[in-house]
């Protein structure tokens, strides 16, 4: 068997796998957050926070719950990495500067996972299972919760109740992050990845002498990484290190982790509205484009494209001899497609295209499919987006799901649209016409654009990959990426809710002859479009002088 | 404006006390019953997949070790020990970080970009130091022979693996420097040599410590 042929049958058995997984998963989300009944230790939970979670909330007391959260959430890893240097557990290392403690506690609380700093050198026991660990089940949850109260915002009319941000929040814990990475995490151990509380010690080597190791709760941190498409690696070298990712299947398991939750989302989506049918239409849109965009890097990859890579013969640079060229490749796209960000394969030594294609799929806003929740509320506002373009085609007032789309609506969808292309061509073009931020690339020329243009393309849409060569520890990088995530987080998600809460208090419009039908084939198609055309037009000339100039170039 | 200052005062109130009780759950809790049960049912590989020979421990299987002789004087970077099986290159870590050279505590890639010229010439260099290495009497190792693995840097930089053809390419030197029969050092090869999990994830691979480990043994029997 050739490797392409491997690297297809690997994407053919995630596929299947994420098949059987959708009904079951996204049914019981979908009673997770409709269910009255509220376990023992809920209540428990909900005692200490000081919270009713039977009360409901209007979008603006939902969206102060969520911003309260995340801001306390930024200051106490903020304060915990600045104070490492007096904790015990901590491996001996110093307490974190300032400019990298605020771009670290932003990454983690934001689900982007963007890292400045080399886990292994930097992270103690602590910060990383206390600090880091939390908010890679808490920033997930968070994403889930805002994407159920818009679902709730179709779902409901004369209203403009949205639930309890805290119970919604809680339940995402324990109900779904928790067991599941808890199951993940002995699977990831019983195939060789590491847990254990051990400091850094020495161990012998075949040639004598011997190396320091480092110890660490990884396995229990690498599972809830994926499954909450947060990415922040334990070490340096995130999914790529022997101890995160050892073999060819942790790989691929890893891999259907990082995309179970986003895809069954579209069936919580659907089991809420009240039509199964709405969730496939929306799956069916994003399945295509990560099918598309993986056969698109595949096929790069294996042609290897650029000088070192044909002088080597293969596109190796960078890669693990376990995964090859097709695992990475598929890695390397469902990665940058949600919100994850994690890597097994590095990017930035890519072929051109290739880290094109990486770029642009975070440019899509990862919606194909997306960040847990973040996913499905983007994916659902490029819905919107595209039944209005279908209103103006036939001249009719565009309806979704029963609600009208009127002006409040499109312009809330619009400013959603507009904030993170904003965020990142202006932060881009900034640091690149300043004398200074761009003395952090590696890389020369085209690739070296690309550097910078890829920090702020995944710091503005959480995801936290990067073109590794970029040396973002710096004061201008490590608050400018820290703002383009805390931006690219939370203005996106206020117009979210402000759009859950306004479908909300509609009276639903009756189905007609002429009602756009949502849940066919013909309106999927059309979203993909939209989504293609929009994220084309915006980003074009960007990419233009960054991958596209290096990929035409070789 | 009084009251709203204390309606948001307790609404941080609720929002430090949710982070404090599911830092709990997810931050103490969880990762200690998850290092219970690692612990409790699989210690090796929880603990990093030690590997023994005669003994003695001698690294992880899961992580890539440098073969070099000792540095002589004056010598920046080490020669490797041509008898032992070689791993993929030691380029190490581009300039935002220390060089990893097999190192576990830095890993990390070059993250060259495909164009560059550093990129361009390390390869080349790979691939001379390859082809000379391996070129012995009676076998001439051509560029076309060399596998793209045995000239790149890997992902981590402490990949423990290296592809069958590489390994296969090493099989003459190493057979020469060891006085050993090729066919029993190509035996060796096809024993260490794993496929595809399930015959379709991942790639086939040789993995070098447990390798160089069984060529000691050979080596010791002779």
């Amino acid at each position: 068997m050739g490797p392409v042929l491997a690297g297809v049958l690997q994407l053919l058995a995630l596929m299947v796998a994420l098949a059987l997984a959708y009904v079951p998963l996204g049914t019981y989300m979908a009673k997770v957050y409709s269910s009255d009944k509220h376990w023992r230790v809920e209540r428990w939970i909900y005692r200490a926070i000081g919270a009713h979670p039977n009360t409901e909330m209007r979008w603006p007391a939902y969206l102060r719950g969520v911003l309260a959260f995340s801001a306390v959430g930024v200051l106490f890893l903020y304060l915990l990495q600045r104070l490492q240097g007096v904790l015990p557990g901590s491996l001996g290392f110093s307490s974190i500067e300032p400019a990298q403690a605020f771009n670290t506690a932003a990454s983690f609380v934001t689900n982007t996972n963007w890292q400045s700093y080399s886990g292994e050198q930097a992270m103690g026991h602590v910060v990383q299972t206390a600090g880091l660990a939390v908010q890679n089940f808490v920033s997930a949850a968070v994403g889930i919760a805002v994407a159920v109260a818009l679902v709730r915002g179709f779902a409901r009319s004369r209203t403009g109740e949205l639930g309890n941000f805290w119970s919604d929040l809680v339940r995402g814990v324990t109900r779904i992050l928790l067991p599941g990475a808890a199951i993940a995490a002995v699977v990831l151990v019983a195939c060789g990845v590491i847990q254990n509380f051990s400091g850094i010690h020495e161990v012998g080597q075949f040639m004598g002498a011997s190396q320091q190791w480092n110890g660490g709760a990884v396995a229990s941190q690498e599972a809830i990484k994926e499954l909450g498409t947060n990415g922040g690696g334990y070490f340096n070298a995130n999914s790529a290190h022997p101890f995160e990712n050892p073999t060819p299947f942790t790989n691929l398991f890893e891999i259907f982790l990082l995309l179970v939750i986003p895809f069954s989302l579209t069936r919580t989506f659907g089991v809420m509205v009240g039509s199964v049918k709405q969730g496939y239409a929306i799956l069916a849109a994003m399945a295509s484009i990560w099918v598309g965009f993986v056969t698109l890097m595949m096929w790069t990859e294996f042609s290897h494209h650029g000088p070192a890579l044909q002088i080597a013969g293969g596109a190796m640079e960078g890669k693990e001899v376990r995964f090859g060229v097709g695992a990475s490749s598929i890695f390397a796209v469902s990665t940058t497609l949600t919100s994850t960000g994690a890597v097994d394969s590095f990017h930035s030594s890519f072929t051109g295209l290739g880290g094109g294609i990486a770029m642009l799929g975070m440019m899509l806003g990862e919606i194909a499919p997306g960040g847990v929740g973040s996913g499905l509320y983007g994916m659902l506002i490029m819905a919107v987006i595209a039944v209005f373009i279908a209103g103006l085609m036939v001249g009719r007032t565009p309806e979704y799901l029963g609600k009208k789309i009127g002006t409040r609506e499109i312009k809330l969808a619009a400013c959603y649209i507009l904030i993170t292309p904003a965020l990142v061509l202006i932060f881009a073009s900034v640091s690149m016409a300043l004398p200074t931020p761009p003395q952090s690339m590696l890389n020369s020329g085209a690739h070296g654009f690309s550097e910078v243009l890829y920090a702020f393309t995944s710091a503005s849409n959480n995801n936290g990959s990067a073109f590794a060569g970029l040396n973002a520890n710096t004061d201008w990088f490590n608050t400018m990426t820290g703002l383009a995530m805390l931006l690219g987080r939370f203005l996106p998600m206020i117009f979210v809710l402000a759009l859950a809460g306004s479908l909300a208090e509609q009276k639903p419009v009756p189905v007609t002859a002429g009602t756009l039908r949502t849940e066919k084939p013909l309106f999927a198609s059309l979203l993909v479009g939209a989504i293609l055309i929009i994220t084309g037009l915006t980003y074009f000339p960007a990419l233009a002088l960054g991958p596209l100039a290096e990929g035409l170039a070789s | 404006m009084n009251n709203s200052v204390t309606n948001t005062a307790r609404l941080l109130g609720a929002g430090l006390r949710a982070l404090l009780v599911l830092t709990l759950v997810t931050g103490v809790i969880y990762p200690l019953v998850v290092t219970g049960i690692a612990q409790g049912l699989f210690p090796g590989r929880a603990n990093g997949s030690e590997i023994k020979a005669d003994g003695k421990v001698v690294g992880s299987s899961l992580i890539g070790q440098a073969y070099n002789l000792p540095l002589k004087k004056g010598q920046q970077t080490p020669e490797p020990d041509l008898k032992w099986f070689q791993g993929r290159p030691q380029n190490g870590l581009g300039h935002n970080s220390v060089n990893t050279q097999y190192k576990l505590i830095v890993s990390g890639a070059t993250n060259l970009a495909a164009d560059s010229k550093d990129l361009v010439q390390q390869v080349k260099d790979a691939q001379a130091a390859v082809i000379k290495d391996n070129s012995v009497p009676g076998h001439v190792v051509k560029p076309s022979d060399v596998p793209a693995d045995a000239v790149t840097s890997s992902a981590s930089g402490l990949d423990p693996n290296i592809s069958p053809a590489y390994a296969d390419l090493q099989v003459h030197r190493v057979a020469e420097k060891n006085n050993l029969p090729l066919a029993q050092v190509q035996k060796l090869v096809d024993e260490h040599t794993d496929g595809r999990t399930l015959g379709f994830i991942g790639e086939p691979r040789v993995n070098v410590l447990e390798l160089n480990i069984a060529l000691k043994d050979l080596a010791a029997t002779k």
